[in-house]
């Protein structure tokens, strides 16, 4: 027998279940509890970039939208720079954003939104420059283990037609999948997605 | 280095050149999916009409997979790894006290410094503070039922809670969840992040449990069972069970000498 490699191996996922909102957002499961709470909104009055609302729904294999299903968005600042170490592009770092956030979606509608800015287009370490988008991860009951998607902008077509990851998909119809579609409303700017878990228009999901 | 690349660098390849090892690109280890139950679960009801049919699409890491966000102190309350005190009204909670305690470790076994893991669950009577809970089991009132806790420099986190209660649910007509307490990590890179949950040694309902045995890997399984940890309890106070979380690991960076992620 070799030497054995000794490497661990990740811990399992499980669901987050129907009440994840206890653990993640209490005030959506009907108390307060911390003196400091996550939320949907990424930006202060004094972040960069062009204000956008994000507003969407997850919709399961019956057409019927999730309630109870949670979402987080990781994003580059509006200069296309990651708020982490290991971003090495030369982008400004912007202190005011964080560049992540959370939201349940309504119990009702199922209707999920987030406050953010657009990010700039994204520097990779290889210098290959990819379009603009938000990731996206989901769980919810009955999801066991987190869905990885990503949002990219309807307005940025030269360069979604350019992106490296777009081009993975191998049916230009599903890239659609992963675009959400610019509107105003009421003086704001807002980007809607559909994020289908199955049927003839799944959206695409990463193993990331 | 592939031969093109150094030829691409130094033409005179025939000159000898010291071997140095080849910089890794920062992402993480493929994910082992047979370590985590499947999308399409048909034991776990709920699962069928909420798991995606297609293959996914496999993403060599770039850098917004590798990078994720950054938490610190300034993010937390002092009360919040303490779930007996964090939401008391007029007394203690009702329940078995217990610290729950461990490391978060990625593949490499090396520990996740200062990430955040939150911690949410029933509380002893198997009743969720939660709107959308109806067990009949009642509310406590000095019991919220989440907490949170940033690991240290060599990836330790604990909290104190009471041990949670088994409650039914409708996947099948008696259908029990073992007492569990629910986890989420983040790690360094947002492809690290993790939901999962801890359940207690010698629970008898873990066999029948249809969410964990849909996990087709029964070490996998066996490793979201907490051991209780004598040595780790506090004496005429609180016993105490310790939990590891594993991320996934990370090849070597630029930051060669550093923790993955710092």
């Amino acid at each position: 027998m070799p030497q054995p490699l000794n490497y661990l191996k990740e811990t399992a996922s499980q669901t987050a279940g129907p009440y994840v909102h206890i653990g993640l957002i209490p005030a959506m499961a009907g108390f307060d509890i911390f003196e400091k709470n996550f939320s949907n909104v990424l930006v202060t009055p004094n972040t960069q970039g062009e204000r956008i609302t994000l507003e969407g729904k997850v919709i399961d294999g019956s057409g019927t939208p999730l309630r109870d299903v949670l979402l987080e968005i990781w994003q580059a600042n509006a200069a296309g720079r990651y708020n982490h170490p290991a971003d090495r592009s030369t982008g400004a770092l912007d202190e005011e954003f964080r560049g992540w956030g959370r939201a349940g979606s309504d119990f009702e509608s199922g209707l999920v939104t987030f406050e953010t800015i657009k990010p700039g287009a994204i520097i990779d370490k290889t210098g290959r420059k990819g379009a603009p988008h938000i990731n996206v991860w989901i769980v919810a009951r009955g999801i066991n283990i987190g869905l990885n998607t990503r949002l990219y902008f309807s307005d940025e077509e030269a360069a979604n037609a350019a992106d490296p990851v777009l081009n993975l998909i191998e049916q230009p119809v599903r890239r659609s999948t992963l675009i959400a579609r610019r509107s105003e409303r009421a003086g704001k700017i807002v980007y809607s997605f559909t994020i289908n878990l199955q049927g003839p228009e799944e959206t695409v999901f990463f193993d990331v | 280095m592939h031969a093109q690349a150094l030829a691409s660098r130094d033409p005179r390849l025939n000159r000898p050149e010291p071997f140095t090892p080849p910089l890794g690109d920062g992402g993480f280890f493929q994910r082992d999916r047979s370590m985590h139950p499947p999308a399409h679960a048909p034991g776990y009801k709920s699962s069928v009409l909420r798991s995606p049919r297609q293959a996914l699409l496999s993403l060599e890491n770039s850098v917004s997979e590798i990078t994720g966000p950054v938490f610190g102190h300034n993010d937390l309350g002092p009360l919040d790894n303490d779930l007996i005190r964090n939401y008391a009204k007029d007394g203690d909670p009702v329940g078995e006290r217990i610290i729950v305690h461990g490391r978060v470790l990625d593949e490499t076994g090396r520990g996740v410094p200062n990430t955040l893991v939150e911690f949410w669950q029933a509380n002893a009577g198997g009743r969720y503070r939660h709107k959308k809970d109806t067990y009949l089991a009642p509310i406590d009132p000095n019991f919220g039922g989440c907490g949170r806790a940033l690991t240290d420099d060599t990836g330790y986190y604990y909290f104190r809670t009471v041990k949670p209660g088994p409650y039914p649910w409708r996947n099948y007509v008696n259908s029990w969840r073992p007492a569990h307490i629910h986890f989420s990590v983040f790690g360094s890179g947002f492809a690290q992040r993790l939901i999962t949950q801890m359940y207690f040694e010698g629970d008898p309902l873990i066999p029948v449990w249809r969410i964990l045995t849909t996990i087709p890997d029964q070490d996998a399984l066996e490793r979201l069972v907490a051991p209780l940890d004598l040595n780790a309890s506090a004496p005429f106070d609180s016993l105490a069970c310790r939990f590891d979380i594993v991320l996934r690991g990370q090849r070597s960076t630029y930051f060669e000498n550093r923790t993955a992620g710092n």
